[in-house]
């Protein structure tokens, strides 16, 4: 690997502890973002030169705080830098400034830093847009064409967000047991938010991305807080999901159902590791929802052929989730694998009652359609079908739809 | 003699490779590993999880089970098992047994494979070699 290509990884994967801690130091967001680039410009020269920094983290932080600190000074007095070699040289602090970035506040810096980006009051594009910009360093361009929005109009949604946590009241000292964990809570939601962003993007599509960035957010949580089983469920859940996106698309661009997909073409290693997680996780006896919903998607993972799916384990995984979080929406995702395990009089009755609140939601009228159609009621799944079409989101959610549908008429063409 | 060699890099990097990236690189190490197993020179290879994947038994006095890798920088990786076990329980029960039967201070880390080779052909001759020498 070349010098260049190291320096950005150790550069990139330095960010959040870094900005983290100037965060720390100066209380003000913009400041410990100009501050930690500031000291990358300063690696680049300095590195080649002088070799890497035992603790390239560390040395990132000092130089970033000391120029941080000479531009306030500088502004104040208006006086002129001192020399590059005073700013940069660390021979010497270097060592104790790495020990005691092992500490405690080493995770609530990082946990702090995610934590500003999901606050309440900012929509979730912007809580997501945020996190990528501040956190995983991704530029305002790249961002800006995910969510196929000018730069312009992102730069500004970003400059609002940033404006608006500025005013908010951060609390700067470490977090008490109770508050870490509701930080963490909330921390893992944006993650998951971020995830399901990328995950909802079409192949090729830049947003993509995201999900292999909230996977790397959430490995790092993990390696800070090394003991939350709902931390290991969340890991465990982007990667076994993640796994399946080289099979989620055919040629054309259209959905291919978990069914219809060649697991073969699922990614093996990230399989392993989330079934790692899950392993290390129930050890706690602790459930939660995301180790509930790893624990689904597990099952999926396990199977070498969709007829060898465990639904009857999945249908109580899904009845414990809607203990943790009732949600219609969970329900229809158990009807699914009740209509699988016990037969799809049984999953149709169970939806019955959430059509209500599922009124503009495709996925009901799809999942109603199927079953319809499963009992041989053509007529019933054709009208659920229509409604579903007209709920899609996407045009390949349409066109699964209406795939469907052609079905069905050639099965009506050829029993007239 | 027989030679250990251990491979570190950076976790995040290697677990962010492409699966385009990851099959090159696989390949490639496959060369150089074919023509060890050739010269009947290889013994077992092993890819590990990431370190968040991790678990750890520390013993000695009280035995304590604490999540994540060994972090402790006083003491040395001095030897390794594969063993196979239906999941981490039984590979933590294999752990405990190990230390009853070697009580003293250290740890064992457990770490899950996602890759093994056995290349047992080495094994037969390189064990009766080094019990001789």
């Amino acid at each position: 690997m070349s010098d260049l290509a190291w320096i950005q990884g150790a550069m990139a994967s330095a960010r959040p502890q870094a900005i983290g801690a100037l965060l720390r130091y100066f209380r003000d967001l913009d400041t410990a973002e100009e501050a930690f680039q500031d000291a990358c410009l300063r690696a680049l020269k300095n590195w080649p030169a002088n070799g890497p920094p035992r603790d390239p983290t560390a040395w990132l932080i000092m130089v970033g705080r000391n120029a941080a600190l000479d531009g306030v000074r500088k502004r104040a007095r208006n006086t002129a830098l001192p020399p590059e070699e005073q700013i940069s040289d660390l021979a010497d602090v270097e060592a104790p400034m790495a020990e005691r970035l092992d500490g405690d506040h080493y995770r609530d810096d990082v946990l702090r830093l995610l934590f500003i980006c999901c606050h309440p009051d900012l929509p979730p594009t912007q809580q997501i847009a945020l996190a990528l910009r501040i956190v995983s360093g991704l530029s305002v361009k790249q961002i800006a064409r995910a969510f196929l929005v000018g730069e312009a109009a992102m730069e500004q949604r970003i400059t609002r967000a940033k404006a608006r946590i500025a005013r908010a009241d951060v609390a700067f000292e470490a977090p008490g047991p109770v508050e870490r964990s509701e930080r963490l809570a909330a921390v893992a939601a944006m993650i998951y938010l971020v995830f399901t962003e990328g995950y909802s993007a079409a192949g090729g599509e830049a947003r993509g991305q995201f999900s292999d960035e909230a996977i790397r957010l959430g490995r790092l949580l993990l390696r800070l807080f090394t003991n939350e089983p709902e931390i290991m469920g969340l890991t465990a859940l982007m990667l076994l999901q993640h796994a399946r996106t080289p099979a989620r698309f055919d040629a054309a661009g259209e959905v291919v159902l978990l069914d219809d997909q060649d697991r073969s073409l699922w990614n093996g290693k990230m399989i392993a590791e989330g079934l790692a997680l899950i392993d290390k996780a129930i050890r706690h006896r602790r459930r939660g929802p995301y180790q509930v919903q790893a624990a689904i998607a597990a099952l999926h993972a396990r199977a070498a052929t969709p007829a060898d799916t465990d639904w009857a384990q999945i249908d109580l995984l899904y009845a414990a989730l809607e203990l943790m979080q009732p949600s219609p929406v969970v329900t229809l995702n158990r009807a699914v694998a009740v209509s699988k395990a016990r037969g799809p009089a049984e999953a149709l009755a169970m939806i019955a009652p959430l059509e209500d609140r599922l009124a503009g939601y495709f996925h009901f009228y799809g999942v109603k359609g199927g079953l319809l159609m499963q009992l041989g009621r053509e007529a019933e799944a054709r009208t659920a079908f229509d409604q579903a079409i007209a709920r899609a989101n996407s045009a390949p959610e349409a066109a699964h739809i209406r795939m469907h549908l052609d079905r069905l008429m050639k099965d009506g063409e050829r029993s007239a | 003699m027989l030679y250990a060699i251990l491979c570190y890099n950076e976790e995040d990097a290697v677990f962010s490779w492409t699966q385009d990236q990851e099959a090159k690189v696989m390949a490639d190490l496959t060369q150089v590993q074919d023509k060890l197993v050739a010269q009947n020179r290889l013994g077992p290879v092993a890819r590990l999880l990431p370190t968040t994947a991790a678990t750890t038994l520390r013993k000695g006095g009280e035995q304590l089970v604490i999540d994540g890798p060994f972090a402790e920088t006083k003491e040395q990786l001095l030897g390794f098992y594969v063993v196979d076990c239906a999941d981490l329980e039984g590979a933590l029960a294999v752990a405990r047994d190990l230390a009853a039967a070697n009580p003293g201070p250290g740890s064992y880390e457990i770490r899950p494979l996602l890759l093994f080779h056995p290349n047992a052909a080495l094994a037969a001759s390189a064990v009766a070699g080094v019990a001789a020498s």
